[in-house]
């Protein structure tokens, strides 16, 4: 087979498709967009009847997942890490069910938020979860573990996590693919996984958490035994317990400053307790080094403290944001290259609504009726929509988590804010937004909720959403939306003046309406037309 | 002997870069190279600033990212840009960059300060890839002036990475392969008149 050159992301995607996989469930988000993407248009997994449309959101995707798994099938779900506190219940829950065809749960962290709203560690969940967990270092090694993470999956009959992180996910490097497997067969019937697995009333789900805390050795064993999970000699006093993609770094300044370190490259957890051990005896000081959180250095210190250890909690690191080869050199008392600072002149160059944005109109009009009032904040949410925080708009005055506009504009209604306005994307609104449209429709609550509807999931590069094609008017009528105030605009410049008109109606009724500002998204259009 | 170069390539969300990161990965793939390309997907792809880092070897790469100050080469496919990311580039390293301005943000600079500041980095080749491209078809073809304008500093030779371009932009019609190879050539030809006057830093605009 011959040499590709994948992203991180696509790695993924292929070993998931050469494994055999029969699903990929995801709802889209940066930096783990691209795995789905790969999926859907490849040839290989066309052929086979892989599944990989959209989902609605995080939790959806990991149900449909592990229902595949019931099934006897292999399936992949991908997620960013702030979709899995979406799939959290599910997630949690399927390590005490089990699964039965391999399951593999792929979560993109995103330190130093590049496109994200915090910089949360997948690996505690999967510590919460108590599954193993594997974070491999290179685009060749990610392939390598996603292909092996569906048997151990199976021996374990376990979910496996495969935890990246941006740098990994969104670089290219070429990438040895080896043989598919053939796909599995439907589970025959009456071998279906048994009630007292699936069902987690309390008599079972004790039982399962027991059988769980009895998997643990096991599970350590395998991590001992792991390849993700070697050493690398050297004499120096100072080692560095290296885990995920910080080796590269690590091994970058090992070779550039010609030095003797030894490291103890970590990529499957529970992280290798012999191998740590034996480190930790030969140097006087270990640098524990990982992308994230300090997961494996709080582990090590312990409560009473380790004063071997150092790393992001004593300040020797960062204790925020991405590591990289400057960094690891600085933690280790080198001097990192000289290097010429960008002039003075240089302003800041923030991202933009696109030129020609129906976002951009919306945010016209809804400014200069939200002048007439005194209370003038938008409750908004996650989704390109967000930039409009930003100038000439500055026209959303919150972004929480996808879907809290609606419901945090139900809230502060209830409070007697008035006029209480959200502002939410078509693809977020069918992500998480239809609930809590529902709860402020239930409570009678005064909640104008303008949704943004631009026919896609446009901030992650176009994809479906669950309302592709006009479905809103529909399920907001379904939810229970008055028809009298469900309203549909087209934001453009030339009709201001009427859309002011319809918003300004809409947000001084005291009850619950509904603004669809409908016009499809400029880059998707371009793309449409090039389709076609 | 062995053989390592570490890129930036910078510009603004839409301008291309990443094609001109995928037209020397597939060269260097078919060189047999090593490669790791980072680059930018997201939020700052909507109109902010955008950065790949591109590392070939002959032998395994560690790091996907370039350390500040150990760059060989800059390209950017716009003068502001340059100077954002001129901290990536080594003492002897290279800046190529196209010399339109994309003035989308509060501040930009007067052209004459950035372009004084870009004559203080080694040996730029400043390109007015707009006017080339446009003479070659279309400003689209922009990216692929600058990508020939570096041409000469990347270790990989020029033809290898005409053919990569071609087999790029293939899908897209033969129309569209020669356009963008047009504009490569007419990059290069841009760089090597400037290299060729010795009187200090030059720039196409003067030639």
């Amino acid at each position: 087979m011959e040499r590709q050159l994948l992203l991180g992301a696509e790695a993924v995607a292929l070993a998931a498709i050469d494994a055999g996989i029969s699903g990929a469930y995801a709802y889209p988000g940066t930096p783990s967009t691209e795995i789905t993407e790969f999926v859907q248009r490849s040839g290989e997994a066309r052929q086979r009847g892989v599944r990989s449309a959209w989902s609605a959101n995080e939790k959806t995707a990991y149900e449909a997942a592990l229902g595949m798994s019931y099934a006897g099938k292999r399936a992949l779900v991908s997620m960013k890490h702030v979709g899995l506190n979406v799939a959290a219940d599910a997630f949690i829950n399927s390590a005490l069910t089990g699964v039965g065809g391999g399951l593999v749960l792929c979560v993109a962290d995103d330190p130093s938020m590049h496109s994200s709203q915090n910089e949360q560690d997948s690996r505690i969940y999967g510590r919460m979860a108590m599954i193993p967990i594997l974070e491999p270092s290179s685009q060749q090694e990610l392939y390598d573990a996603v292909r092996e993470a569906f048997p151990l999956s199976e021996s374990l009959s376990l979910p496996v996590m495969v935890r990246i992180t941006t740098r990994l996910s969104h670089s290219r490097a070429g990438v040895l693919a080896r043989e598919a497997e053939p796909q599995r067969l439907l589970t025959e019937p009456g071998s279906l996984p048994p009630a007292e697995r699936f069902v987690l009333m309390p008599a079972n789900a004790r039982r399962q958490y027991r059988h769980l805390i009895g998997l643990q050795p096991e599970i350590e064993r395998l991590a001992e035994e792991s390849r993700l999970n070697r050493s690398v000699g050297g004499t120096s006093e100072t080692g560095v317990m290296a885990c995920g993609i910080a080796y590269n770094y690590v091994m970058e300044v090992r070779e550039r400053y010609g030095l003797d370190l030894p490291v103890l490259k970590t990529g499957q957890y529970p992280a290798p307790r012999e191998a740590a051990r034996e480190l930790f005896s030969r140097c006087r000081r270990v640098l524990v080094a990982e992308e994230g959180y300090p997961v494996m250095e709080e582990l090590l210190r312990g409560f009473f403290g380790n004063e071997k250890i150092l790393g992001r909690l004593d300040g020797t690191l960062p204790r925020t944001g991405e590591l990289d080869t400057d960094i690891i050199a600085r933690a280790l008392g080198l001097e990192s290259a000289p290097f010429e600072p960008a002039p003075g002149i240089v302003a800041p160059r923030p991202p933009e609504l696109c030129r020609g944005c129906g976002h951009r109109d919306l945010f016209d009009a809804l400014n200069s009726v939200m002048a007439e009032h005194s209370y003038q904040s938008v409750f908004s949410d996650i989704g390109c929509y967000t930039l409009g925080a930003l100038p000439p708009f500055s026209a959303i005055h919150t972004c929480v988590d996808m879907g809290a506009s609606i419901t945090m504009a139900k809230g502060a209604a209830d409070a007697g804010l008035r006029p209480a306005v959200a502002v939410i994307g078509d693809s977020t609104f069918t992500h998480s937004g239809m609930t809590g449209l529902l709860d402020a429709l239930n409570d009678r609550s005064a909640v104008t909720l303008i949704i943004a509807d631009n026919d896609t999931t446009a901030m992650t590069g176009g994809q479906d959403s669950a309302a592709t094609g006009n479905r809103l008017e529909t399920i907001c009528l379904g939810l229970g939306v008055d028809a009298g105030h469900l309203r549909v605009i087209v934001p453009l410049r030339s009709r201001l003046k009427e859309n002011i008109t319809v918003l300004r109606e809409e947000i001084a009724y005291e009850g619950v309406s509904v603004v669809i500002a409908r016009r499809v998204c400029v880059e998707e259009a371009a793309r449409r037309k090039k389709n076609t | 002997m062995s053989m390592k170069q570490d890129i930036i390539l910078a510009g603004v969300g839409g301008q291309g870069i990443l094609s001109i990161a995928a037209v020397i990965d597939l060269a260097a793939l078919h060189g047999g190279l090593e490669i790791r390309q980072a680059e930018v997907h997201g939020m700052s792809q909507r109109g902010g600033a955008v950065e790949s880092h591109l590392r070939l070897s002959d032998r395994p790469i560690h790091s996907d990212l370039i350390a500040r100050g150990t760059a060989d080469l800059l390209i950017s496919v716009e003068p502001l840009e340059a100077l954002r990311h001129r901290p990536f580039l080594a003492a002897a390293g290279r800046l190529v960059t196209a010399m339109e301005p994309v003035v989308n943000m509060e501040g930009y600079p007067p052209m004459e300060e950035v372009r004084r500041e870009l004559l203080r980095s080694g040996r730029p080749v400043l390109v007015e890839a707009h006017r080339i491209a446009i003479g070659c078809g279309s400003q689209k073809a922009s990216n692929m002036v600058v990508l020939g304008a570096a041409a000469p500093f990347i270790a990989i030779p020029p033809e290898r990475i005409e053919a990569a371009i071609g087999e790029l932009f293939r899908r897209k019609g033969a129309e569209v392969v020669d356009m963008n190879i047009r504009a490569f050539q007419r990059g290069l030809e841009a760089s090597q008149e400037q290299a060729a006057s010795c009187e200090g830093p030059t720039t196409s605009e003067t030639a």
